[in-house]
């Protein structure tokens, strides 16, 4: 047994565990909304700064079923949202307006959104790095959005702010997808982790800007029909207002969104700039 | 072998006589071994495995606040709140309301075992409990009362509302659910005293809890923190007496955690004694 000799002593601050927002989170994706922002290694298997090693790393874990299925995910997910991007793009070329076009898309929109649920899996089955509770959080307020605000409340639909956050986040899923397929597959383009990395500087504002008109969009009318909600006397004493429960959520934009952002911002900062010093170097 | 944190350039520790054919999972070993294990007030220096040199490594913990203060705190508050809607204090329900009593017993019941059950862990955490930590991290305090004094305030909302409805089976629904919260507050108060004597004032050496001659604590048969059974069973008798949803939901979030705890307690007894009863599950008997 070696005998110890004195050394620094490190004196660090451990309290109690992290909380359960990203701050903890190696780099996030290029989330372009709060909705979308996630962890990097999210469902693709690869991890942070030194990505290309510690994807090949992390592939060597993972069995060859775990990588091909994942593979198979990000590949399908990339396509989803490539034919939104084009559905979309095609109906408006067609039309020349907005109105209308939720309808023609949303259920891809539906499909590709809902099946995001197994990202949630894949993290608690571990094949994926990130914790469960930050994935989950983001996927559900992606399904929360979905079919609790544009799927359930009808005269929304035809909003302007619906097509903000559906272009920002058809943008961010497609380069996040297809961000993990080229991970997984050992060959990731520069120009997409670069995509990843900044494209979220615009688009996350957007989409959040988006999403947060559209709820407020939908208020009167859920004021006006009481949807969703439970009202007293009634036989499990328990109520709950729809309308309230929006206002919340919205107010809860404001402190989530900027750790959210400024957390993907430091977490660009290391990949980017990381990988310039070590060109230097060499 | 000299280690150095990657980051600073810190010297973190010398290892002293490294055999040449020990590989790097040797060298790791050696280092994360003396880091991890924290050490105890009691320990002596003699006693710890170290050569004529010591090092050891301080953590900072960040601020603490006493275990004691912390109950006391989220304990005195769903008390104190839940009396706030039981007299229907002006602000809660509508103008015409204030100050004004239930027509219904169960709602009175109910005021008096939700008051029983706060005054009850009161005391216990003044004259029974002994705590293996003094402190916790100082965050806590927010969090726990938080979630104490929001659920707290949630259901009582409900139980006192004029809108109140009882229960569906009227008094036999009360009556079966009143005598499972008596059971199960008599139950968990009776784990806690034998937990206690398990343990002499002032030590804190661990035990395995036995069942005594008390029938409550023969839960210990079954499962390794009955204390933690009792709880869950008072809030089921709650949630049946009241027929609240919120208490429901109460009483799920509350076994979640339990249960989270319930596990932890198990693994560190099958941990530290070899002849820990193979019968024994965390928290449910049989099952969980």
């Amino acid at each position: 047994m070696g005998r110890w000799t004195e050394a620094a002593t490190a004196a660090r601050s451990a309290g109690p565990p992290a909380t359960p927002l990203p701050l903890s989170a190696t780099s996030l994706g290029c989330g372009a909304t709060m909705a979308s922002s996630e962890e990097d290694g999210t469902n693709g298997g690869a991890s942070e700064a030194s990505e290309e090693k510690e994807a090949t790393g992390r592939r060597r874990r993972l069995g060859f079923l775990a990588t091909a299925w994942l593979t198979f995910y990000n590949i399908a997910m990339t396509a989803g949202w490539l034919v939104l991007a084009i559905a979309m793009v095609r109906f408006y070329m067609e039309k020349g307006t907005h109105r209308g076009l939720y309808k023609s898309i949303q259920k891809t929109l539906k499909f590709f959104q809902t099946f995001a649920l197994l990202e949630i899996v894949h993290c608690l089955i571990g094949i994926v790095p990130t914790s469960v509770l930050v994935t989950g959080v983001q996927v559900s307020s992606r399904i929360f959005m979905v079919w609790l605000v544009t799927h359930s409340i009808k005269p929304v639909q035809n909003e302007e702010s619906v097509v903000l956050f559906l272009v920002s986040w058809t943008v961010t899923e497609i380069t996040r997808y297809s961000f993990y397929t080229f991970s997984l597959l050992d060959h990731l383009p520069y120009f997409i982790k670069w995509a990843r990395y900044n494209f979220f500087i615009i688009l996350y504002p957007v989409g959040v800007a988006g999403e947060l008109l559209t709820i407020y969009a939908a208020l009167p009318y859920v004021k006006k029909t009481g949807m969703f909600s439970i009202r007293l006397p009634n036989k499990y004493n328990v109520s709950f207002d729809y309308y309230y429960f929006l206002l919340i959520t919205m107010a809860s934009y404001i402190p989530l969104f900027p750790q959210l952002y400024f957390h993907m911002l430091r977490q660009r900062r290391k990949v980017l700039h990381g990988e310039v010093i070590i060109e230097k170097d060499d | 072998v000299e280690i150095l944190d990657a980051k600073t350039r810190e010297k973190l520790c010398f290892l002293d006589k490294v055999e040449p054919q020990a590989t790097i999972a040797e060298i790791k070993n050696l280092f994360t071994k003396t880091q991890g294990r924290s050490l105890k007030d009691e320990d002596v220096l003699q006693k710890l495995p170290v050569g004529t040199t010591a090092t050891l490594y301080f953590r900072d913990l960040g601020a603490q606040i006493s275990w004691v203060t912390v109950f006391l705190t989220e304990y005195a508050g769903p008390l104190f709140i839940y009396l706030l809607f039981y007299f229907r204090v002006p602000f809660i329900y509508g103008h015409k309301y204030d100050f004004t009593s239930s027509r219904h017993s169960v709602v009175h019941l109910a005021c008096i075992c939700h008051s029983f059950h706060y005054v009850k862990r009161l005391l216990e955490t003044l004259f029974v409990h002994r705590f293996s930590h003094g402190t916790m991290p100082l965050r806590n305090i927010f969090k726990n009362c938080t979630y104490y004094w929001g659920f707290a305030a949630w259901m009582a909302y409900y139980i006192n509302h004029p809108l109140y409805t009882p229960p569906t089976y009227g008094a036999q629904q009360v009556k079966l659910a009143l005598a499972i919260f008596v059971i199960c507050q008599l139950g968990n108060f009776s784990i806690h005293m034998a937990l206690r004597d398990l343990r002499p004032a002032g030590s804190k050496t661990r035990k395995i809890p036995y069942p005594t001659k008390n029938p409550f604590t023969w839960l210990f048969l079954l499962v390794s923190c009955p204390n933690y059974t009792y709880e869950v069973g008072s809030w089921i008798g709650f949630a049946i007496m009241t027929q609240c949803l919120p208490v429901a939901l109460f009483s799920l979030v509350g076994f979640t955690q339990m249960t989270i705890w319930a596990k932890g307690k198990h693994r560190s007894y099958l941990k530290e004694f070899r002849d820990y009863p193979p019968l024994r599950m965390p928290i449910v008997p049989f099952l969980l």
